[in-house]
């Protein structure tokens, strides 16, 4: 299974938060946040993970990194299960494996000052004692192109996006190989954005670094992806290669919501044919029968209420799950 | 006035902070004509929300003010009118869509009576002719079971749903201006196509005119006709939306357009990036308030503040470098 250039590889992963009610916190249901996902990622590349609010990109990317403990399946880190790893084997092992998270307010901790923020990571894994740490945060400054003598202020005093940047250099402090980057850009200004996704490209060529990119943001994922995954209500319904996946998509999920983009150019605008979906994504704590996504789809025939589409593959690389799609 | 149907000018409000005072608007004019889409784009603080809050003078004061100009509607001055006056305009002629609809509703007030008050206010309608029009409302605005739903509170609906609720509420008494700060923000992608599919719709069908706040030029470019925008409380070009995308004028907009990817770009290109950080401007500026991140800037965008001039007769940017410096014939 387990090719020589798979860094990560996750098999039927699953996700519930239980619903509880009552003193006795009686569980009465769950949410299925992630609901039987399975992926691999290449070493070096981008896999885009794309999907609506609520459809479990978040809780997949934190899952891989066990910051959630999966209900079950298996997380396979460069051959070895973290799953069942226990705590400490863990901790070392996170090392290799850092994220960069949405809100760059609230993913730094304001009494801190911002050398203590990227050097505390240093500190905790003892890779670093006194000046080296001092030096080591000094040159990841430099890295994210920010001034090293910012080491000693505080977040506050720094715009979204050099916070953003104070975040990449926290994550590149122990010199991890995987980064899970969930919304990175999501929170900045349109002009602050570029600067931020170019940095993270110029950082993946420099460190050999793998991502996982979670957005909802299409033009953003296929800019920066290599293969792209699309997800609902806690399934992946399409996984392919960026071009082959935003040139011939195939599930009627993925090509609604490329049709619901907008494009900043009025005669494409213009001359687009747009599907639109009716109604809204529907609760993950009761998801449909079958597709998840046949109470939206413009093309659902009854089979797709009774047996769940299995998620194959239809062309070398292109994996889809719906049954009408022969 | 003119054929305008909102015709501001001058415009000028300022906000009071412990830092100082805030120059959030300086010197904005613009028309609205009759039917027309007007987007206003620009990134967060450059001055475009506040600049629709103070014509429909809903501004907090203090801490802010709105200094100097004037915004005529039908001829009347809104920033002159009796606090009765404006009451009178706002939500029946002129009315605005927020960017959040959660916090714009009121979380224990059902959607049918918040839907049924500007009628009865406005319009002097019965309760129950309120209700049977807001019914009808909710329909136009596509929400099933329209009548049942009227006794939902805010939390039963979804986001999109809310939205559609604050497009009917605004809509409800047929104004003539639709104000819509980014309404679509806050919403998923198949959802955001949803409402904006909806705003043409109802524009075509009612012939109102629309100003949309946003800062994504995506959405500007499949709605708008006619595009304003804004950089620092002044307003640095505007056009018709074909022309502002392909002919920008002012380093800024062609920033803009260049640093967005595209869902339809075939090529991998590295993202053009405007270096630096959008200006807080604590005193009125002397300088052009773009130059410390202009790569085309020159020794006068230092010393003077460029003015809004017409290139050609719709298009018109406020910038001293020659657009042929940066590569166009």
């Amino acid at each position: 299974m387990n090719t020589d250039n798979t860094l990560i590889h996750v098999e039927n992963l699953v996700k519930h938060f239980p619903i509880t009610r009552g003193f006795f916190q009686k569980q009465i249901g769950a949410v299925r946040a992630v609901d039987d996902v399975s992926f691999s990622i290449q070493r070096g590349e981008t896999l885009g993970l794309v999907g609506e609010s609520g459809c479990g990109k978040s809780t997949t990317g934190r899952c891989i990194l066990q910051l959630y403990r999966p209900t079950s399946g298996r997380v396979e880190f460069d051959g070895v299960d973290l799953v069942s790893l226990n705590k400490d084997d863990l901790r070392h092992t996170r090392r290799t494996m850092q994220m960069i998270f949405q809100d760059p307010y609230a993913s730094l901790n304001p009494r801190m000052t911002v050398g203590e923020i990227v050097g505390e990571p240093l500190l905790i894994h003892k890779v670093a004692s006194g000046r080296e740490v001092l030096e080591r945060v000094a040159y990841l400054l430099e890295v994210v192109n920010l001034n090293p003598s910012f080491a000693s202020r505080y977040p506050h005093e720094f715009s979204g996006g050099q916070r953003q940047r104070i975040g990449v250099a926290r994550a590149l402090s122990l010199q991890p190989s995987f980064i899970v980057c969930d919304e990175p850009i999501s929170a900045l200004d349109v002009s602050i954005q570029a600067q931020v996704v170019n940095m993270l490209e110029e950082l993946q060529q420099r460190f050999n670094l793998t991502y996982l990119f979670i957005a909802h943001d299409l033009s953003v994922v296929r800019h920066i992806s290599t293969r792209v995954a699309v997800m609902y209500l806690g399934v992946i319904v399409e996984l392919a290669g960026r071009k082959e996946l935003y040139n011939s998509p195939l599930h009627p999920y993925t090509q609604a919501l490329l049709s619901a983009v907008p494009i900043p150019d009025p005669s494409a605008e213009a001359r687009r044919k747009r599907t639109i979906l009716e109604g809204d994504v529907p609760s993950p704590a009761d998801p449909p029968s079958g597709c998840r996504f046949r109470t939206r789809c413009p093309i659902a025939d009854q089979a797709c209420a009774v047996a769940r589409p299995q998620f194959r593959e239809i062309r070398p690389g292109h994996f889809v799950a719906c049954h009408l799609i022969k | 006035m003119s054929d305008s149907l909102l015709e501001v000018k001058e415009l000028e409000t300022q906000f009071k902070t412990p830092d100082g005072l805030i120059h959030a608007v300086n010197g904005v004019s613009f028309g609205l004509k009759e039917g027309e889409t007007l987007g206003v784009v620009g990134e967060s603080g450059c001055g475009k929300s506040v600049t629709m809050l103070s014509v429909l003078r809903l501004i907090p004061s203090p801490p802010g003010k709105v200094t100097s100009g004037q915004a005529y509607f039908l001829g009347h001055d809104l920033l002159k009118m009796s606090d009765t006056e404006i009451r009178d305009v706002r939500g029946a002629q002129i009315s605005m869509v927020f960017q959040d609809p959660m916090t714009s509703l009121n979380p224990v007030l059902t959607v049918g009576l918040q839907l049924q008050e500007p009628l009865i206010l406005h319009l002097g309608m019965s309760r129950s002719q309120a209700q049977t029009r807001a019914a009808e409302l909710l329909e136009m605005v596509g929400i099933p079971k329209a009548k049942e739903r009227l006794n939902d509170f805010p939390h039963q609906f979804s986001g999109g749903m809310r939205q559609r609720v604050m497009i009917a509420m605004a809509l409800s008494c047929s104004p003539q201006i639709l104000i819509a700060d980014e309404p679509t923000t806050a919403l998923d992608v198949t959802i955001q196509a949803q409402v904006t599919d909806l705003v043409r719709r109802l524009r075509d069908e009612l012939g109102m005119s629309i100003i949309w706040i946003t800062h994504d030029l995506g959405v500007v470019a499949g709605l708008a006709q006619r595009v304003i925008v804004m950089y620092g409380g002044f307003i640095i070009e505007e056009a018709p939306v074909d022309d502002l995308f392909a002919n920008p004028f002012h380093p800024y907009t062609l920033g803009l357009i260049q640093s967005l990817p595209r869902v339809d770009e075939e090529k991998h290109r590295k993202l053009y990036s405007i270096e630096g950080l959008p200006p807080v401007l604590y005193e009125k500026p002397t300088s052009c308030p773009f130059a410390p991140r202009c790569k085309w800037v020159l020794e006068r965008c230092w010393q003077e503040n460029p003015s809004l001039e017409n290139v050609t007769p719709r298009h018109s940017v406020a910038c001293w470098v020659d657009s042929t410096m940066w590569g166009r014939s």
